[in-house]
């Protein structure tokens, strides 16, 4: 899932402080999962919102919406059962549902409340951790599923670097190396010969160096 | 300017089955502030956030929940999660700039014992020496 977490909440008042309507739109998908921008957040969210403008003397109006997701057209037109209601809108999705408003709705404004972090995992609960970068090119067949270039520090493709110590990364001491941890799992796995592959110099241009990527298939086009 | 603060309390049914004795009489002989209103929940693992914030968004000038003891949740987690709600309402509150300390958790023995007035006494002071919510100022 996409993983996000609330901006501070000076940064989200400053934003709407000359606003006198807003609607707080929440996603029922991602967001929801990691508990960043689903209904319960998006309430706290708005309560903050009006306890923040009071403190400033002002009274803001707020109103409270949700949508099944914010990446999709089909679900970004519900936004229109609010219209007239709002001055501004806080999403309270990722990044992905911010642009799709912006794109689709060009005579709103809209602002994200969340910082977008990562594609990732709940490790345990109320703990998320990255799992995948979104490279575009997956080398996990090679490294017995677990993912260097999101995981590894560095995004070496032929580690450990040999700054790691116990199993640890010498970037962040409380983060494994996950070199060490692909090590190890290849070799339970049997396959600890598969580490002595030079993997090549990485053709970096599927991970978005290149501008925005696009996924087309045309089976499924209109 | 006197200032008679408003402070809401949001305590389990076991911690404060006692106190709701003789109609809560008996608590008020006790000496717990008459300026505390007190919300009952099945249990304060219930208590979301946006109920926390609601009281304030309602006029209270502080507030405090009273669960079970850590170790002795009748619901095993309740208080504990109730408690991590409130930590995370402090630093919401911080984020506004405004004192952490006008919410409290409190972990008590079920029933009436001193230390659930004591607790009331604790938080209406607190909040006379902070003064009005600024968010209602």
């Amino acid at each position: 899932m996409i993983v996000a977490e609330r901006k501070p909440m000076a940064e989200i008042i400053e934003m709407v402080r000359d606003c006198a309507k807003i609607l707080v739109l929440s996603c029922r998908g991602c967001v929801t999962v990691c508990s960043a921008g689903g209904e319960r957040e998006a309430a706290a969210l708005a309560s903050l919102i009006r306890l923040g403008l009071k403190k400033q003397g002002k009274d803001i109006q707020v109103i409270e919406g949700s949508l099944v997701r914010q990446c999709d057209k089909e679900y970004i037109d519900g936004i229109d059962q609010w219209n007239g209601q709002y001055d501004a809108i806080v999403s309270t999705a990722c990044g992905v549902g911010v642009n799709f408003i912006a794109n689709l709705r060009p005579e709103a404004v809209v602002y994200p409340a969340l910082n977008t972090t990562f594609f990732g995992g709940s490790a345990e609960q109320g703990i998320w951790m990255e799992q995948c970068a979104g490279c575009g090119d997956c080398v996990l067949h090679l490294t017995g599923g677990l993912c260097p270039v999101a995981r590894c520090a560095k995004s070496l493709m032929n580690g450990p670097c040999g700054g790691s110590v116990g199993g640890k990364c010498e970037i962040n001491k409380e983060t494994e190396c996950i070199w060490q941890s692909i090590h190890d799992r290849l070799g339970g796995l049997g396959k600890k010969a598969q580490m002595e592959t030079i993997a090549p110099i990485r053709d970096w241009s599927t991970a978005g160096h290149g501008g925005p990527r696009k996924t087309v298939r045309a089976d499924l086009t209109i | 300017m006197s200032f008679e603060p408003k402070i809401i309390l949001f305590s389990c049914h076991y911690t404060s089955q006692q106190s709701c004795a003789e109609q809560g009489t008996e608590l008020q002989l006790l000496g717990f502030p008459k300026n505390i209103t007190m919300i009952r929940v099945p249990c304060t693992g219930k208590i979301q956030v946006t109920s926390l914030l609601k009281a304030f968004e309602d006029g209270a000038d502080g507030v405090f929940v009273v669960g079970c003891p850590v170790d002795g949740c009748h619901n095993v987690k309740g208080s504990v999660r109730a408690a991590k709600r409130v930590a995370a309402v402090k630093k919401a509150l911080e984020e506004l700039d405004v004192e952490a300390g006008r919410i409290e958790m409190f972990h008590l023995p079920r029933g009436l014992h001193p230390e659930f007035v004591a607790a009331g006494v604790t938080m209406d002071t607190k909040i006379r020496a902070l003064g009005p919510s600024p968010f209602h100022r």
